[in-house]
């Protein structure tokens, strides 16, 4: 190992340093090239600088497209400030192309006159016929608006490999992610530490830790020997609330907030679950804690999914079932079994481009009234939404405390652009998390199934191995009091009424819409899950523009927050950016009979920031 | 608490029994309800979980727990329930339709996981309650009202499709024989991991008849062999027949007299411990009238249950990520901002 040590403690630099206020960065290749892993290093990086971040993976659903196809392609956007921001941004400052694909899918989103910088390497004819080009970018001229950097990136990891090396060509060749970030650590004056401590732990010691560890260094010092760029630029950490951090993917957070509910009960965690993008990551993370409790099934498919989780219900356990839209609609007739039966028990939906199959990878929001509406008969849901990576923690505690609360099934949606991004999460305290209660039935001589809290109209929960509780439910309509069997046309309005009587309680127990700006004003943007960063931006921009304009955000869907409706009567214009084409607004519309109007996205894309901004200059000139 | 004797009248419920007069179904309650005394069941401990169907409203008559959940989905509901709590004694009734048609996935995988479940399938051959179409284990080329011209799909043989998905206990009983049956109903409560009866239970509005050929007390002693592991397989008025395994490959049962076509030596034994059940399969694929039903307990064999095995992961995993939420979140890379 030739490369000195200094190298690590940030070297010294003959290049112009200018000081940003926030950056993004897109890197893009094959979805074999390491681009998500190179994003995540990154993101790593700047969360330990201090700075706020914001991500956003991209990756097809292909595990691995032909090689050099568009459809292949793989991104991984991040946005790193020295202040509180919102989304990975709308444009990248820099796009990493490792082949001519991904110059072809990712260029028109590229700032003008953006830094590009490619491996030329793969701009091989065969590459380039597969990408769709005619001609070479390189050498046609078509780059010029783009301070381009064009590197034999593959080339350039072959030399600086050991003679006598026993990797293969191939092995050598993976190591250019790693080359290609110490290179963009120059540009962003990053340390290497925190990736080369990662490549250490990852791959521990041998060749290839020690050809990924030259890469990445001989990245950086290429970036520095070469004079490529004729200025560097530094981010400064931002000012963020005190606290302990750490980055979270929406994933992640939403598993652990499962986590957390049951500590909070003392009630032990049951996870039943079928393998579908892009929730596993769920299933995958709660199977690695079996050390503290959780108990999960890997069951034979979405509807044994959702009805062994109501027999673990049933049993005394807090469970959750999660998927994504296919399989929520195969969990449908277990969920309006739960509705009947009363149990406890929260459904979790990371939302993707649908119908059907749909869009697996991509993020879309289009089930919305599937989730309150979405059953045979009258069959009340309460439905809440997370709105950032880090909040799907904060919003899958409170689905549990509703579902204790109220013995009722609750759907949590959260979505691709959630489940796979990540930010800064403030670690909470142990004092932080709400407090869970978990009443279980006991014995009494006036004992039935079906005696209920006066207040929440929640039913007991008695569970089977404790005497005196004996009792038989099911999905048939049942006697209010006995459980048995009760085809009563009285009884059945009755027992329809306090149903929706009990959900319709959710709504005065602490929902409250959250609003930015002033509560008065000409239009507001309301908004629901992951639209959050982009209408806080936006809203952000237009204020700044002098525009009275708020924003307002729900994250209980079903009920809505009690005091929604007087958020709304304070403004002249209420506009609801969704990315379905327009859910929210029908409810709104329904329930306020608030002319509310409507931005869709249906792209399996988060929305920029601009297209808020540029839809509501529009709405108030047209006005 | 357990002290008192229970009866089987402890286990009966006030409800109305709403099944037609004269199915079968009112002799399998009868047997359960008499067994769980003998096992010494006690009531608070006992769920009963099934699906729909007219088998299915069996929960509603049994003075324990029971869940009367949707259709087909009872095996992966009992099976969240034994996993919540393995001490429970969870019963799963369920018919042809039920579990081996809209829910023959979950059945075949409760059986293929050992699930400790006790199954008890009851065979009629018909959809009952949604008034006589034909169901999976209905016969080739019957006539119903969804099939006028004759039923076109093959039946399914309930045991050897469970002995297929590897169930750890098999065995068969009919309505008709309340005894045998009760005799089958302990041994599948006291085997530990999933026990799956199938009982042959007659329609007697839909399908009335439909196992005369092998039940009917005149054809019982030549058309049924009760097996008995460790005993040769022997029926007829007399006992006097038995099966040997045909010539090479010899999987084909053949009815011979004893001691006149095959010496008492080459008489097949039962084995229902055999670790691969293949004689099991054999025995379940006799059918009448060419060889006698085999009844009784086909397979017993002892392997880890699922929910040991969950129970074991989480005893036993790695305490790798801290031993609370708040030691998990903040392992690995954390930072702190003063």
């Amino acid at each position: 190992m030739t490369t000195s040590d200094s190298l690590v403690q940030m070297p010294g630099d003959r290049s112009q340093r200018t000081t940003l206020h926030d950056a993004v960065i897109r890197f893009s290749g094959d979805s074999g090239d390491g681009m998500q892993l190179t994003g995540t290093q990154f993101t790593q990086t700047a969360a330990r600088l201090g700075n706020d971040t914001s991500t956003f993976p991209d990756f097809p659903a292909e595990i691995r497209a032909p090689a050099g196809t568009t459809f292949g392609v793989s991104g991984f956007q991040i946005h790193f400030s020295d202040h509180r921001i919102y989304t990975p941004g709308d444009h990248p400052d820099v796009l990493v192309a490792m082949n001519p694909a991904a110059l072809k899918v990712n260029l028109p989103d590229l700032k003008p006159s953006g830094i590009l910088i490619l491996n030329e390497d793969a701009f091989t004819a065969n590459n380039l016929e597969k990408a769709g080009y005619t001609s070479n970018p390189l050498e046609d001229g078509s780059l010029t608006a783009y301070r381009s950097f064009s590197i034999h990136i593959t080339t350039q990891v072959e030399k600086i490999q050991s003679e006598g090396s026993k990797l293969s060509f191939k092995e050598i060749g993976r190591t250019k992610n790693f080359w290609t970030l110490g290179l963009i650590y120059y540009l962003y004056s990053r340390p290497l530490e925190p990736t080369l401590e990662f490549i250490d732990a990852k791959f521990r010691q041998g060749e290839l830790a020690d050809a990924n560890r030259r890469a990445l260094k001989a990245g950086y010092l290429y970036g520095e020997v070469a004079e490529l760029f004729q200025e560097t630029y530094e981010v400064r950490s931002a000012q963020l609330q005190p606290g302990t951090y750490r980055n979270v993917t929406g994933n992640q957070a939403t598993a652990w907030g499962a986590i957390a509910a049951a500590e909070q009960a003392g009630v032990p965690l049951f996870y039943g679950s079928y393998p579908i993008t892009p929730a596993s990551d769920v299933l995958h993370e709660l199977s690695r804690h079996k050390s503290l409790g959780v108990r999960t099934m890997q069951a034979e498919d979405e509807i044994a999914a959702v009805t062994a989780s109501i027999g673990a219900s049933f049993g005394g356990m807090l469970a959750l079932t999660g998927s994504s839209g296919p399989g929520i609609a195969l969990k449908t007739e277990g969920l309006g079994l739960a509705v009947s039966a009363e149990l406890p028990l929260v459904v979790l939906n990371v939302q993707r481009g649908g119908p059907s199959t749909g869009l697996p990878t991509k993020t879309e929001q289009a089930d919305l009234l599937q989730a309150i509406y979405g059953r045979n008969g009258e069959c009340p849901i309460p439905v809440l939404a997370a709105a950032t990576p880090s909040d799907c923690f904060r919003m899958m505690v409170e689905s549990f405390r509703i579902a204790l609360k109220y013995m009722t099934p609750v759907i949590l949606l959260t979505d691709g652009y959630l489940a796979n991004g990540s930010e800064p999460w403030r670690l909470p305290e142990e004092n932080d998390l709400p407090k869970i209660e978990a009443r279980f039935a006991e014995p009494s001589p006036d004992f039935h199934p079906f005696l209920r809290d006066p207040d929440t109209l929640a039913r007991v929960w008695p569970l089977p191995g404790r005497a005196g509780l004996e009792h038989r439910i099911g999905g048939l309509e049942k006697n209010h009091d006995s459980g048995h069997i009760s085809y009563d046309p009285d009884n059945h309005e009755r027992m329809i009424q306090v149903r929706q009587t009990k959900v319709d309680r959710v709504a005065h127990d602490g929902a409250r819409t959250e609003i930015f700006g002033p509560r008065n004003g000409k239009v507001l943007l309301l908004g629901w899950g992951s639209t959050y960063g982009a209408i806080r931006q936006a809203v952000h921009v237009l204020r700044e523009q002098g525009r009275e304009v708020s924003h307002a955000h729900v994250r209980h869907l079903n009920p809505l927050p009690a005091d929604l409706g007087d958020v709304l009567a304070g403004f002249e214009q209420v506009l609801v950016p969704e990315m379905n084409l327009g859910q929210l607004r029908m409810l709104v519309r329904a329930n306020y009979l608030v002319p509310a109007q409507g931005l869709s996205k249906v792209k399996g894309k988060p929305f920029a920031v601009e297209e808020i901004v540029q839809h509501v200059q529009k709405m108030e000139n047209d006005a | 608490m357990s002290a008192t004797t229970l009866t089987k009248k402890d286990f009966a419920t006030n409800q109305e029994v709403r099944w037609c007069p004269g199915c079968g179904d009112y002799a399998i309650l009868a047997a359960v309800q008499r067994v769980m005394p003998k096992l010494g069941a006690r009531r608070e401990n006992t769920v009963f979980v099934s699906g729909i169907g007219c088998s299915s409203r069996f929960p509603y008559y049994m003075n324990t727990f029971g869940f009367h959940t949707i259709h087909g989905r009872a095996p992966a509901v009992a099976t969240g329930l034994k996993i919540a709590n393995p001490e429970l004694d969870v019963w799963v009734v369920t018919g042809d339709g039920d579990g081996l048609s809209i829910g023959g996935n979950h059945l075949l995988h409760a059986l293929r996981r050992n699930v400790g479940l006790k199954i008890l399938l009851f065979n009629n051959r018909i959809y009952g309650l949604t008034k006589g179409q034909y169901s999976p284990t209905s016969e080739a080329g019957k006539k119903t009202k969804s099939t006028p011209f004759g039923s076109i799909d093959a039946p399914f043989n309930p045991v050897t499709l469970a002995l297929g998905a590897n169930a750890s206990f098999v065995a068969r009983a009919f309505d008709r024989d309340p005894k045998n049956l009760e005799r089958v109903l302990e041994r599948a409560a006291r085997h530990k991991g999933s026990a799956f009866v199938e009982i042959f239970q007659n329609c007697n509005v839909f399908n009335d008849g439909a196992f005369d050929g092998f039940t009917d007390k005149k054809v019982r002693s030549e058309q049924q062999v009760w097996v008995e592991h460790g005993k040769p397989l022997r029926f007829g008025k007399d006992g006097e027949k038995g099966i040997v395994l045909g010539e090479a490959p010899g999987f084909e049962p053949r009815v011979v007299t004893a001691g006149v076509d095959a010496p008492d030596e080459d008489l097949l034994v039962h084995d229902e411990r055999q670790p691969n059940g293949i004689l099991a399969s054999i025995l379940g694929s006799m059918t009448p009238p060419l060889a006698p039903m085999a009844m009784g307990v086909l397979r017993d064999f002892e392997r880890t249950t699922f929910e040991d095995g969950v129970l074991d992961q989480v005893d036993h995993a790695p305490n790798g990520a801290g031993r609370s939420i708040h030691e998990l979140i903040r392992a690995g890379d954390t930072w702190t901002v003063e």
